[in-house]
C-alpha cells in the first residue's frame, strides 16, 4: 500500500466519524435549550395571549417538539440559523458573521502563542532537569494552571492598564495594543499546560534506547535532539490541540466579557441569560464545528507525522 | 599500545535506597583487530561497562577509572572529541533491536547520517553505502527497504540494521551487545560471518558481550567471565573452555548444552542467586554458590596468572578441582 | 544459555526491587514514602489541611456575620483597628468571612461534584472495559463524541435550563466531567481483568457485577485516587467560572468566583475585594495540582504527563 492510498484512507473514515458527533451536538442542544422553562418572550412582562400566540407562531414554538426539531435541521442544513428572539433585526447568521472575527483572532493567536512559548519552555526545561531552571520554570508553569483566566484579567489591568496606562483596559479596535491583554491571559493557562506537557514527553523520549542509539553515533547532542527527539516530544501536544481548543473556546468567554470584546462568546452569555434560544443554539453549534472541524485537523496532522498510523489499516 | 585498555573502571548508580555498584574495579584490554567475548549472566556489568565506555550510561549512573582507547582516556574526553570517536571509531550494537531504532525517522535518514557526519560523504553517496551495507546482511530488495520506517521490519531484520549500522564506518572498535540474541539460527551465522569477514577485511576489533556460549566458541580469540561486576576469569577461548578455573566458569560452562559429552552427563544450574548489588558481600561474591568455598573465601580473593594469558580471580590454584 | 532456572534476571533496578522485597513493604506504603519524598507535595497538603481548617472553622471564630453590612466601614482597606482585617466590600461586608464562606461552597461543590463525575466515570468506565467487545466500542465511541462537544457551554445551557441551585451545580458540573474518568478506568479494567486472579475468581463462577466489584475497582484505587485530586481543582475552576459569569452560585451564597467576580468590579478603588478571594482560589488550586502530581508520581512513576 502506497503512502498517499493510506493517508487518504484515513481521512475519509475520520472525516465519516463527524457526522455522529455533528447529529448528536446539534440534537443534544436543541432539545437541552427546549426543556428550559419559560420561554423567549417571557422577560417582556406581561405580553397579552394572542400576542404571544403570534410570536410563538411566528417562530414555530406551537408546534409539536420534533416537527420543530426536524425543521430545525432542516434550516442548519442550508446554513441558517434563523432569526435571533432578542435581537429582534438581526439573524442569527448576522450576529455571528460580525462577531466571530473577534473571537477566532483572539483565540487563534492566543493558540499560536500557547504553542510556540509552550513547547519551547517545556523543552528547555527538559534538557535542564533537575536544575534551578527547571524547578523555576515548572513552578511558574503550574501556577499558569492554577491561576484562573478571570483572575490574571483584573490583576494584569490593574497592573498594566489602570496603573502603567501601557495598554488599554479593554475594548476592541483591530490594533494590536487592544489584542496584546486578551490574547496574553487567554493564552496563559494553555501554555503552562503545554509546557509540562512537553517537558514530560521530552524527558521520557530523551530516556528511549533510539535516542541511545543516536549519541553512539557520535552525533552533536544538537542534532541529537532536533532530528531524533522533537517529532516525538512534539506528537502528545498535537494531539492535545483538540482539547486545548475547547479549553480556549470557553476560556475566551471570560475573556471577552472581561475586556468587553464584542465577540461570540459574548454573544453567548448573553443569550442564555436572556433566552435567546436561536442565538445560544447557533453559537454552540457553530462552536462545536469548530472543535470537530479542528480536532479532525489535529487528527490529520498526528497520523501526518506519525508513520505507524500513516500506514496500519488497524488505525 | 592496546587499542582499548580499561584501568580499575567502577560504575555505580544512584538509586532511592543507596548505591548500586554495577562494576567493581574492573580491568581489561583488547588489541587492534582482537576479538573479545564479554559473558556473564544478566547483571553482571557487561552491558553497562560499555555503556560506560561510550558514556552512554544513565543519568543515575556514574563511571571512573579510566578507558584508554589508542592512548587518550575517553572518561576524560569532552563532548567534541567523544563524539568524533562514537559512531566512527567505536560503534555499539545494542541488544534491543525493537526500541533501539527511531521509529520516525525512515531507515535511510537513520544509516546515511552516520557516513554523512563522520565521513562527510554526500546524500547519494552515503545512501548507496548504505544500501551496500544492508544487502551485505542480507535484508532483501534493500533500495525500496531502505526507505521504510522500523515498525515495517521484523524484529530480525531491525537487529539486522543495526549491525548494518555498526559497521558502516568500519570501526576500529565494535562493541556488539547480544547482536545475534533476537536472531534464528541462520541468521545468527550469517551475522556472525559478517562480523568475521569485517574483522578480517579491516582489522575491526570485537568486544561481544552475549550469553551466547556458541557464538563466543566461533567469533572470538579471547574470553573475560564477569560476576557481580567484576572479572573473575580470563583467558583465550581454549582456556575458558577446556581448563576453566573458577567455579563461576565450569558452573557456566556445566549449565551448556555439549555435544562432545556423553548424554547422561546432564546439565547442572548454578544454586541460588547473584549478590545484590546494593549491599555487596565482603571477600569472594560467588562465596556463597561455590561448591569449593572455605573460610578463606572471606577476604578478598586474588587475581591469579599463570603466565600464559590466563587469569582467575580464586584462592584455587592452577591445579585444584 | 547461561540462566539457570533459579537465578532471575538480575539488573541494578530489579536488584533495586529485590530489597523492597526484603523489607516487605507494600506497593501502598511504597507509594506513601515516595509521597512523602515530594517535598512540593507535602507543603501543598499542609496548606491545603490550613485552609479547610480556616473555612470550616474560621466563620465561627471571626466575630462578622457575612452579610452584615458595616456602614461606617464600606471599602475599607485591611486594618486591625477597624476589625474587619482583610477589609470590607463596597457595602461593608467584611471580606474575610465572605471569603471563607465562600471557600465553603467552592471546596463543597469542588467534591461532591467531583464524587458525581467519579461515580459516573468509574461505572461506565469499568462496565464498557469489563464487558468489551461491542459494548466496549459503542460506549466508548460515545465518549469520544461527547469529548468533542463544548463541554463548557453544556454546563451554562444546563444552568439556563434549570432553576439554579446548588444541587444543579454539582449535578451539571458533574455529569460533563465524567469522560476522562471514564477513559481512564476503562483502559486500567481491560488490563486487569486479564490478570489471573480475575481470571481464577470468574472461573469460580463469580458473578460480573461481583468481580467488578471485588477485583476490578480496588485495584482502580490508585489512578482514581490519582484523578480525583486532579478532578478537584478543575470543579473548583468550573464552578467559580460559572459564578465569574454570574450563572453560578446566587446571593447571598457566595463562592470564590462570585466574589472574585465582584472584586474585578471594585479593583481600582478596593484591589483588596479581588486580591483576597484570588489568593485563596489560586493557592487551592495551586495545592490540588501539586498533591494530585506528588500522588501519580508516587502511585504510577511510569506516567507523567
Amino acid at each position: 500500500m502506497t503512502q498517499d492510498s493510506g493517508m487518504l484512507k484515513h481521512t475519509l473514515r475520520r472525516l465519516l466519524g463527524l457526522l455522529p458527533t455533528l447529529l448528536m451536538l446539534i440534537t443534544v442542544t436543541f432539545f437541552m435549550m427546549r426543556m428550559a422553562p419559560g420561554g423567549p418572550f417571557d422577560s417582556e412582562k406581561l405580553l397579552p395571549a394572542e400576542i404571544e400566540a403570534n410570536l410563538n407562531a411566528k417562530y414555530h414554538l406551537d408546534e409539536p417538539l420534533l416537527r420543530q426539531y426536524f425543521r430545525y435541521m432542516g434550516q442548519i442544513a442550508v446554513l441558517d440559523f434563523g432569526p435571533s428572539f432578542q435581537y429582534k433585526d438581526w439573524s442569527v447568521n448576522e450576529l455571528i458573521a460580525q462577531s466571530y472575527p473577534v473571537s477566532l483572532t483572539v483565540g487563534g493567536l492566543a493558540m499560536l502563542l500557547a504553542f510556540v512559548l509552550g513547547t519551547t519552555l517545556g523543552i528547555a526545561a527538559a534538557l535542564r532537569q533537575n536544575t534551578r531552571v527547571d524547578y523555576s520554570l515548572m513552578g511558574i508553569a503550574m501556577l499558569g494552571i492554577s491561576v484562573p483566566n478571570f483572575v490574571i484579567a483584573p490583576i494584569l489591568i490593574l497592573l498594566l492598564a489602570v496603573y502603567a496606562g501601557w495598554l488599554p483596559a479593554g475594548g476592541w479596535d483591530w490594533g494590536i495594543a487592544s489584542m496584546v491583554l486578551p490574547v496574553v491571559t487567554l493564552a496563559l493557562p494553555v501554555t503552562a499546560y503545554i509546557a509540562r506537557l512537553t517537558r514530560g514527553s521530552m524527558i521520557e523520549v530523551l530516556h528511549s534506547n533510539f535516542i541511545r542509539t543516536a549519541r553512539a553515533k557520535g552525533l552533536p547532542e544538537s542534532v541529537v535532539i532536533r532530528r531524533h527527539a522533537l517529532k516525538p516530544a512534539i506528537l502528545p501536544v498535537i494531539s492535545f490541540m483538540g482539547p486545548a481548543t475547547a479549553g480556549l473556546i470557553s476560556g475566551s468567554v471570560v475573556i471577552e466579557r472581561i475586556f468587553s470584546l464584542p465577540g461570540l462568546g459574548s454573544y453567548f452569555v448573553t443569550g442564555a441569560l436572556n433566552r435567546d434560544y436561536t442565538l445560544v443554539m447557533g453559537v454552540v453549534i457553530f462552536y462545536g464545528v469548530l472543535i470537530i472541524l479542528l480536532n479532525f485537523l489535529v487528527d490529520l496532522i498526528y497520523a501526518w507525522l506519525n508513520p505507524k498510523i500513516r500506514y496500519d489499516e488497524k488505525y | 599500545m592496546a587499542l582499548l585498555e580499561l584501568k580499575d573502571l567502577n560504575v555505580a548508580f544512584e538509586i532511592p535506597d543507596g548505591e548500586v555498584h554495577a562494576v567493581t574495579k574492573l580491568s581489561f584490554s583488547i588489541d587492534a583487530g582482537d576479538a573479545l567475548a564479554i559473558v556473564g549472566e544478566s547483571g553482571s556489568g557487561k552491558t553497562q561497562t560499555m555503556m560506560a565506555v561510550m558514556n552512554l550510561l544513565a543519568e543515575n549512573g556514574s563511571a571512573s577509572g579510566k578507558a584508554l582507547f589508542k592512548g587518550e582516556d575517553l572518561m576524560q574526553m569532552n563532548a567534541a572529541d567523544l563524539n568524533k570517536r562514537r559512531g566512527k571509531e567505536i560503534a555499539m550494537i545494542f541488544q534491543d533491536p525493537m526500541t533501539s531504532l527511531n521509529p520516525y525517522l525512515r531507515i535511510e535518514q537513520q544509516m546515511i547520517e552516520v557516513v554523512m557526519h563522520h565521513q562527510g560523504l554526500t546524500r547519494a553517496e552515503a545512501r548507496a553505502h548504505a544500501i551496500e551495507m544492508l544487502r551485505a546482511v542480507r535484508i532483501p530488495d534493500p533500495e525500496r527497504r531502505i526507505r521504510q520506517y522500523p515498525h515495517e521490519y521484523s524484529g530480525g531484520m531491525r537487529q539486522r540494521v543495526m549491525v548494518a549500522m555498526g559497521l558502516l564506518c568500519e570501526p576500529d572498535l565494535l562493541i556488539a551487545d547480544e547482536p545475534t540474541t533476537a536472531l534464528d539460527v541462520t541468521v545468527q551465522a550469517q551475522i556472525s560471518q559478517l562480523m568475521t569477514e569485517l574483522r578480517a577485511k579491516s582489522n575491526t576489533a570485537i568486544i561481544l558481550i552475549t550469553h551466547d556460549l556458541g557464538v563466543v566458541a566461533g567469533l572470538c580469540d579471547r574470553v573475560l567471565v564477569m560476576y557481580a561486576g567484576e572479572a573473575v576469569e580470563c583467558g583465550t577461548v581454549e582456556q575458558i573452555f577446556y581448563q576453566p578455573k573458577h567455579p563461576y566458569t565450569k558452573g557456566l560452562l556445566k549449565s551448556v548444552p555439549r555435544l562432545d559429552q556423553p548424554d547422561d552427563s546432564g546439565l547442572e544450574a548454578i544454586p541460588g542467586n547473584p549478590p545484590n548489588l546494593l549491599l555487596l558481600p565482603e571477600g569472594c561474591r560467588f562465596r556463597e554458590r561455590c561448591p569449593s568455598a572455605h573460610d578463606a573465601c572471606r577476604d578478598t580473593p586474588p587475581m591469579q596468572l599463570d603466565g600464559q594469558g590466563h587469569a582467575w580471580r580464586c584462592f584455587l590454584g592452577p591445579t585444584d578441582e | 544459555m547461561t540462566k539457570s532456572t533459579d537465578s532471575p534476571v538480575i539488573d541494578p533496578f530489579e536488584a533495586a526491587l529485590g530489597v523492597h522485597a526484603d523489607k516487605g513493604r507494600s506497593p501502598w506504603e511504597d507509594a506513601w514514602h515516595r509521597l512523602l519524598k515530594n517535598r512540593a507535595a507535602v507543603y501543598s497538603a499542609f496548606i491545603m489541611g490550613t485552609i479547610i481548617l480556616l473555612v470550616l472553622l474560621g466563620p465561627l471564630v471571626v466575630s462578622w456575620e457575612s452579610d452584615f453590612t458595616d456602614w461606617d466601614f464600606t471599602s475599607s482597606p485591611p486594618s486591625f483597628s477597624s476589625g474587619h482585617w482583610l477589609g470590607t466590600d463596597a457595602v461593608g461586608r467584611d471580606i474575610l468571612v465572605r471569603t471563607l464562606e465562600g471557600g465553603r461552597i467552592s471546596l463543597l461543590v469542588g467534591l461532591v461534584a467531583t464524587l458525581v463525575s467519579l461515580i459516573i466515570g468509574v461505572g461506565y468506565g469499568a462496565i464498557a472495559g469489563y464487558f468489551g467487545g461491542t459494548a466496549d466500542r459503542i460506549m466508548m465511541r460515545i465518549v469520544d463524541i461527547i469529548y468533542a462537544l463544548p463541554f463548557l457551554f453544556f454546563v451554562i445551557l444546563l444552568m439556563m435550563v434549570f432553576e439554579r441551585n446548588i444541587v444543579l451545580i454539582f449535578v451539571a458540573i458533574g455529569a460533563v466531567n465524567w469522560l476522562d474518568m471514564a477513559r481512564i478506568v476503562r483502559g486500567q479494567t481491560l488490563s486487569i481483568k486479564n490478570m489471573e486472579f480475575v481470571e481464577a475468581a470468574r472461573s469460580c463462577g463469580v458473578a460480573p457485577w461481583g468481580i467488578i466489584q471485588r477485583h476490578i475497582i480496588p485495584n482502580l484505587m490508585g489512578v482514581v485516587i490519582v484523578y480525583v485530586t486532579l478532578t478537584i481543582p478543575q470543579i473548583i475552576l468550573v464552578e467559580s467560572f460559572l459564578s465569574f459569569l454570574g450563572l453560578g452560585v446566587q446571593e447571598p451564597m457566595s463562592s470564590w468566583g462570585a466574589l472574585v467576580s465582584d472584586g474585578a468590579q471594585d479593583m481600582e478603588s478596593a484591589p483588596w475585594t479581588l486580591i483576597v478571594p484570588a489568593v485563596f482560589l489560586t493557592v487551592t488550586l495551586y495545592c490540588f495540582n501539586y498533591i494530585g502530581d506528588g500522588l501519580r508520581d508516587a502511585l504510577d512513576p511510569k506516567d507523567r504527563l
